[in-house]
């Protein structure tokens, strides 16, 4: 387990670096920067004084040490249009965002884990094609749309909930719906398959010829093999979701990190759009990281092979 | 003599596997489904110009907001009513289709190059090649997607070439890990290490004995990338960086009538229904084809 944990981890370091530089270079290479921050019609002198001004004169390579030496010491820069310090500003939305992903994860579980399982038992029963038709409007479904039709549906036709804004848990309710409806899908077909898979097994035949109970064959022994896989999938996932955010946090306006990052890319405020675009990444690996070490401590055939 | 053995060699090996497809095929549901309603709309795309009932771009500010056929005060003169700026919103719908299925396409076309290049060789090669095919997909996948094309768009500026360029160059990942992992069980197989004994080269090898095996699963990848690529040019023109006005859009229609959703949520009901229904009926066609060529022939 020790050897594959470091090996595990090598590798998540090196793509985090590759992550980063990559994330780096291609927003600069994509646009000539300085034009874009001076805004149109801008003269060539003050598109020049631009470019000194926030170094974009030098070598690529030159700026890409230069930000990854002052991130690494915590300092992301200041926002070019919110004119504060960045990491105090992704600090300050980061937990608005946490909670959506929570919430998001726990809405698309609560409504795939059941579904997935009772579709699993009976195969080709109403709740089956439930969970089925589900899935595949779920695949099929805009995010943004399904948003705009809760908020019709919830704040404006039934006034349950705020349309927009981000001051109380109410703000949440309908963000995590459209969100973990948006990645619900695949946990309702990977749970279903799983669960059918191990349902045929010799062992859950085995527990039942003991006598066991439905419930307790169910639970007890074929879910938590079921479940395997979907550790993984939930990391992937939680990227999803995080990406996501940028869409449905501008829908309902909430004030979390895809917001932030909503808003810092219109504006082309560099230093913000960067810090999120790397922390994102960043987050990501470690989620994949996460999951991968708990599937081989789950599965011991994983960190041998 | 001859001709007698022959025939009834043929009748003893049953149906074709063509046959066989073609029959299984036809009786999948949700394939012949998803395939009449894709071909529908597909069709409506190409004949928009002598199909659609007036031009997309023209504007009569004396006919804004008025509701589709089915409201009390809709009128046939506009089946699906008209937008704020007058603009007829059947037509708009119409000529929206071919922006969704020019987008479905192009970027499917080039991520399925990227991505099974990038497979092929991982998968055939193997070793150090393997490694490195792996590494770069596990690098595209901790980039942000959406985050990261909107930013790229953001500082070059939206328009319709400029999203395909960027969703293609982005989203080769899901054909590359598919095509990695059929390649390397096809690869193993006999026919390959046949093929190598009779003095094959690689490239032949890859081009003509394990592309064309692998190629159901591409297909399904391909039917995944064209509906997740026609979802995300339509999230990012509804962000206001992807396809610019006034091109229509279903994505950027979608933006446009988010003033008026309070009051006019047709606006919005008929370009997301229309999204949704485009998506669905590519995917049903992707499952239908997974089915279909799975061995043994599910249904």
């Amino acid at each position: 387990m020790l050897a594959y944990t470091l090996k595990r981890i090598g590798l998540a370091a090196l793509v985090a670096v590759a992550v980063s530089a990559v994330a780096f270079l291609l927003l600069r290479a994509s646009g000539d920067v300085a034009v874009a921050l001076a805004g149109e019609g801008a003269s060539a002198e003050s598109v020049e004084a631009i470019r000194q001004a926030y170094g974009l004169d030098r070598p690529l390579a030159v700026q890409y040490f230069e930000w990854v030496g002052k991130t690494l010491r915590g300092d992301f820069g200041e926002s070019l249009y919110f004119k504060t310090d960045v990491l105090a500003l992704v600090a300050d939305k980061m937990p608005t965002t946490a909670w959506l992903a929570l919430f998001s994860l726990i809405f698309a579980l609560a409504i795939s884990l059941p579904l997935g399982i009772l579709a699993a038992l009976y195969p080709n029963s109403l709740v089956d094609r439930l969970c089925l038709t589900l899935a595949v409007l779920g695949q099929a479904l805009p995010n943004f749309f399904s948003a705009l039709v809760l908020i019709m549906v919830f704040a404006v036709g039934l006034h349950l909930l705020p349309v927009s804004g981000s001051e109380s848990w109410e703000n949440f309710v309908l963000p995590s719906i459209a969100l973990g409806y948006y990645v619900a899908p695949p946990f309702m077909r990977l749970i279903r398959a799983g669960m059918i898979d191990v349902l045929a097994s010799d062992y859950i035949r085995t527990a039942r010829a003991k006598g066991l109970s439905g419930a307790s064959i169910v639970l007890k022994h074929a879910l938590r093999n079921a479940l395997v896989p979907v550790v993984a999938l939930a990391a992937v996932q939680l990227g999803l979701l995080l990406g996501g955010s940028v869409v449905i946090e501008t829908v309902f306006a909430l004030d979390g990190l895809g917001y932030l990052a909503y808003q810092s890319i219109s504006h082309l405020d560099l230093p913000v759009t960067q810090a999120v675009v790397t922390l994102l990444s960043l987050i990501y690996v470690g989620l994949t990281l996460a999951a991968d070490l708990v599937n081989a401590w789950l599965d011991p055939r994983i960190r041998i092979g | 003599m001859t001709e007698l053995a022959a025939i009834d060699l043929a009748a003893l090996s049953g149906p074709s596997h063509g046959t066989l497809l073609r029959r299984r095929a036809l009786a999948h549901k949700g394939l012949m489904i998803g395939a009449t309603l894709l071909v529908l709309i597909v069709v409506l795309a190409l004949l928009a110009p002598f199909i659609a009932p007036e031009d997309p771009y023209a504007q009569d500010l004396a006919q804004r907001l008025i509701p589709p056929v089915w409201y009390d005060k809709g009128s046939w003169a506009h089946l699906f009513g008209t937008d704020n700026l007058g603009r007829d919103y059947l037509t708009r719908i119409i000529y929206g289709a071919r922006i969704s299925l020019l987008i479905g396409v192009s970027v499917m076309a080039i991520s399925g190059v990227i991505g099974t290049s990038l497979g092929l060789t991982a998968g055939y090669y193997g070793g150090r090649v393997d490694m490195a095919v792996t590494f770069l997909i596990a690098v595209r996948l901790a980039l942000p997607l959406i985050l990261f094309a909107l930013a790229v768009v953001a500082v070059i500026g939206g328009s319709l070439p400029v999203v395909v360029l960027v969703l293609g160059l982005l989203k080769w990942d899901r054909f590359a890990v598919v095509t990695r992992a059929a390649t390397q069980q096809v690869r193993a197989l006999e026919y390959v290490a046949a093929a190598e004994c009779t003095g094959a080269s690689n490239l032949r090898i890859i081009f003509g004995e394990i592309l064309p095996n692998i190629s159901p699963q591409l297909f399904v990848v391909a039917t995944i990338e064209a509906a997740s690529a026609i979802l995300l040019e339509a999230a990012l023109s509804f962000l206001g960086l992807g396809v610019q006005p006034p091109v229509p859009s279903w994505g950027l229609m979608i933006a446009e009538a988010k003033n008026y959703m309070f009051f006019s949520f047709w606006l919005i009901a008929i370009p997301g229904t229309a999204l949704a229904v485009l998506v669905l009926a590519i995917n049903m066609v992707g499952d239908g084809i997974r089915d279909v060529t799975a061995p043994g022939g599910r249904n």
